[in-house]
């Protein structure tokens, strides 16, 4: 398959997962502002932090009001990462391969891209619950698709590899600055607020329910455990790395814990660190500096991913693999 | 209910209807059908086809547009009707036509030898912007210059057809033919059973076994590309689509590399060989290196491995040579020269300005003439006589006599009309035809072709960027 192709397909289904995670954290805050005590001022600083786009933010918007980071986070054509950008992104990459994937996949995401470039702000700043379902139900939608009318050959394992990375990315982010923020408080503990914080936590990545399933009541540790190294919830750390590694490997034809470049490398070196990790060891070793590590990490697996499969480039006339 | 009741053909020639109002013999199934609807079936019928097609977005771009956006191919419900006989006429003479073109674009980048007769005067090709230096003594594979044609046809009122022009760059619409045909089907399912009509949906498949026809080396499965210049080209849709059908990669300038005397697709498995490209950009914009230093869309070094024959490129470059509106004019004595035939399809009368007596003749009947510039296409530099200006005339006989190379005159013809729906009821309006011709191991015509309609009232103008619309075109496989 071409590589300008499959480098369209794996930005396409990045840039729309992404979409997606923007739409569920800042949803997952409002519902969180309703139930804060009397008195404690609402938080949506961590919010931009969660992005990583902080420094971009504090230089246009200043102050981190709910009307501003709904505006930058959703709306700003200007913040590349914001859902309206990540859609149109998303669409015109997807425009640009259109012969290789499904024309039911193209129109939803037509579809999806002129819901947001169609909607007021002024109506999702009045209705902000009912428009970022829309747009999660848009981008499940477009998954949905993608797995059902797509035959799972190269260019679906693209997809494949460019979602589960841009989800593991997110997952991390939200627990570091979530982390953080929710350390309890000697007199919060076991309070109804401490419940719902964790909570928030949980649903920030769609996975409260799941988390009751196998663990139960509450607890910090395990909410941590859960989100980054559970096996089965799709969308722990785990999780993503271990199907990203699957493609990569579908891709390449490589075996399994073997390799033949630098991305099933990396990618097989990460996996295995997540897969023999800890909750309590992570946390003595400080838990903020544990993701920081993995986010830097996963950057360069997606460098790789790119020098592999992207960036071929012929020297002196000569074929030469950047893997060589 | 009498749909057609208060139809008026107003003097011009009408596909459907002869003067005094009757069917024409090879539309007379379709009159009958439509008007044994009940009343508002045609409306409810075009309305689902309007949306058929918005749901498979036949589209085509305009543009400049930012937001990408992209526009709808009108499309008129009432199928052109071609009477099987006059189909076969028209089949012979587009294949005579070929034929001899391609044989005068070889002898002109090899001996020459129809310039040296003084058959086409020398200055008239040798002259042209369309003639390439780099092609001079070329050799395509298997000897073909002008692989896809899309020659425009127009009928004019005493209902004579002529070739108005051939179009040997990167003819487009043929796109629309294929999804016009699968929605009239969708449409008229039964009144399609009954009529017999020559298929169109294999043309795909004849252009891709032309495209691998011109493999010659034992290579086992050539790899064939369609070579676009992005997404933002006005014509898209029809590139992803054509690669789609074939089952080809699409493939733009930045993926392709030369590279070892080959040219290479850049894949996610490393550089893969490339053996035939379809490319719809421009030959100014092929090879950097070669032709136009500024293209972005091309690829370095193209032009090499074409000529030692590692690569085949459809249309070969330099083709257009034969597209100058002066040579075409000389199509009837190219066809004579080299296949000793009279011409089958007569070119439409053309007066050339730097003829002393045709010269004459133009300037002093500037008012009822169309001028062209020889080297322009898309209605730009053009003067049509009756719609124009006093001060518009004489600008043009300014120029004319300033560089009378660059201008010919034809009459203006009053083009045919077809039925057209316009809102709940039928109007006349003006259409040209233009069928797609593929030259390979033998000489193809797609039965039928892109009927192009001018939608806005009384205007002559068909192209999709100035109010155009398509219709399908009906070939009977019988003759009435």
């Amino acid at each position: 398959m071409l590589s300008r192709v499959a480098e369209s397909i794996y930005w396409m289904s990045r840039y729309i997962e992404r979409a997606e995670n923007v739409a569920r954290f800042v949803d997952v805050n409002l519902h969180l502002i309703l139930d804060l005590p009397v008195g404690i001022q609402a938080q949506w600083e961590p919010l931009v932090a969660t992005t990583g786009d902080d420094e971009v933010f504090a230089e246009r918007y200043g102050e981190a009001s709910r009307e501003a980071v709904i505006r930058f986070l959703a709306f700003d054509t200007e913040n590349p990462n914001s859902i309206v950008s990540c859609l149109r992104a998303g669409r015109e990459n997807a425009r640009s391969v259109r012969e290789n994937i499904s024309s039911e996949m193209w129109e939803q995401l037509n579809d999806a891209y002129l819901l947001v470039a169609n909607t007021s702000e002024q109506w999702a700043m009045a209705e902000p619950h009912e428009f970022f379902r829309d747009i999660k139900l848009a981008s499940h939608l477009f998954m949905g698709l993608t797995d059902n009318v797509m035959s799972h050959s190269e260019a679906w394992h693209f997809c494949q590899l460019g979602r589960l990375i841009e989800r593991a990315d997110k997952t991390s982010r939200i627990v570091d600055v979530k982390y953080f923020i929710l350390l309890p408080s000697v007199w919060d503990v076991n309070t109804p607020f401490d419940d719902i914080q964790w909570g928030a936590l949980l649903h920030s990545a769609s996975g409260f329910e799941m988390y009751r399933r196998t663990y139960g009541l509450i607890s910090p540790n395990e909410v941590v455990s859960f989100l980054l190294l559970d096996r089965e919830f799709p969308r722990s750390v785990l999780y993503c790395l271990s199907k990203a590694e699957e493609s990569l490997h579908a891709i390449s034809g490589t075996p399994l814990e073997t390799f033949s470049n630098s991305a099933e490398q990396r990618l097989g070196q990460l996996r295995a660190e997540f897969a023999y990790a800890q909750v309590k060891q992570i946390l003595k070793t400080g838990l903020h500096e544990f993701l920081d590590a993995f986010q830097t990490k996963l950057n360069l697996v997606g460098d790789d991913i790119h020098k592999t499969f992207f960036a071929l480039r012929p020297i002196n006339g000569k074929s030469e693999n950047s893997e060589a | 209910m009498a749909e057609f009741a208060g139809y008026n053909t107003d003097g011009f020639y009408d596909e459907v209807f002869a003067p005094d109002g009757s069917a024409r013999p090879a539309a007379q199934m379709l009159v009958e059908r439509i008007e044994s609807f009940p009343e508002g079936e045609l409306a409810r019928r075009h309305i689902a086809a309007e949306h058929a097609l918005l749901r498979m977005g036949i589209t085509f771009n305009v543009y400049a547009d930012e937001q990408g956006i992209e526009k709808i191919f009108p499309f008129d419900l009432i199928p052109r009707i071609i009477d099987a006989n006059e189909w076969e006429w028209i089949e012979r003479g587009l294949k005579q036509r070929i034929h001899a073109l391609n044989l005068f674009i070889d002898d002109v980048y090899h001996d020459q030898k129809i310039l040296k007769d003084g058959v086409v005067p020398a200055d008239v090709v040798l002259s042209s912007e369309r003639y390439l230096q780099p092609c001079i003594g070329l050799d395509p594979p298997r000897g073909i210059w002008c692989h896809i044609t899309g020659t425009d046809l127009v009928r004019d009122g005493d209902g004579q057809i002529y070739v108005l022009e051939d179009n040997l760059g990167c003819p487009s619409g043929v796109s629309y033919v294929v999804e016009n045909r699968q929605l009239m089907k969708r449409t008229f399912p039964q009144l399609f059973g009954m009529s017999q009509i020559q298929p169109v949906e294999d043309y795909p498949s004849q252009l891709l076994n032309m495209l691998r026809y011109l493999v010659t080396d034992k290579v086992l499965s050539p790899e064939v590309a369609v070579l676009t210049p992005g997404i933002y080209n006005s014509a898209y849709f029809e590139h992803s689509f054509l690669a789609q059908q074939m089952g080809v990669e699409l493939v733009e300038g930045r993926d392709l590399v030369v590279m070892d005397g080959f040219v290479h697709a850049r894949t996610t498995k490393g550089f893969e060989r490339v053996d035939v490209i379809y490319r719809r950009i421009n030959d100014d914009f092929l090879d950097p290196t070669v032709l136009n230093p500024e293209s972005m869309l091309g690829v370095p070094g193209l032009m090499d491995v074409y000529k030692a024959g590692r690569v085949a490129l459809v249309n070969a470059p330099g083709t257009c040579v034969a597209d100058d509106k002066v040579v075409c004019s000389f199509v009837p004595k190219i066809i004579k020269y080299y296949l000793d035939e009279d011409i089958i399809v007569p070119n439409v009368p053309t007066y050339m300005c730097w003829e002393d007596t045709d010269r004459k003749y133009v300037l002093e009947h500037l008012d009822e003439l169309v001028v062209k510039e020889a080297n322009q296409s898309g209605g730009y530099g053009m003067l049509i006589g009756p719609h124009s200006t006093k001060a518009e005339r004489s600008e043009f006989a300014r120029r004319i006599k300033e560089n009378p190379r660059n201008y010919i005159a034809q009459p203006t013809l009053s083009l045919s009309r077809v039925p057209v729906l316009i809102d709940d009821h039928f109007e006349g309006r003006h259409v040209d035809l233009r069928p797609f011709i593929l030259y390979g191991e033998d000489i193809y015509v797609l039965p039928g072709g892109l009927t192009r309609v001018a939608l806005k009232k009384g205007s002559l103008v068909v192209n999709s960027s100035q109010g155009g619309g398509s219709k399908d075109t009906w070939v009977l496989s019988n003759p009435v």
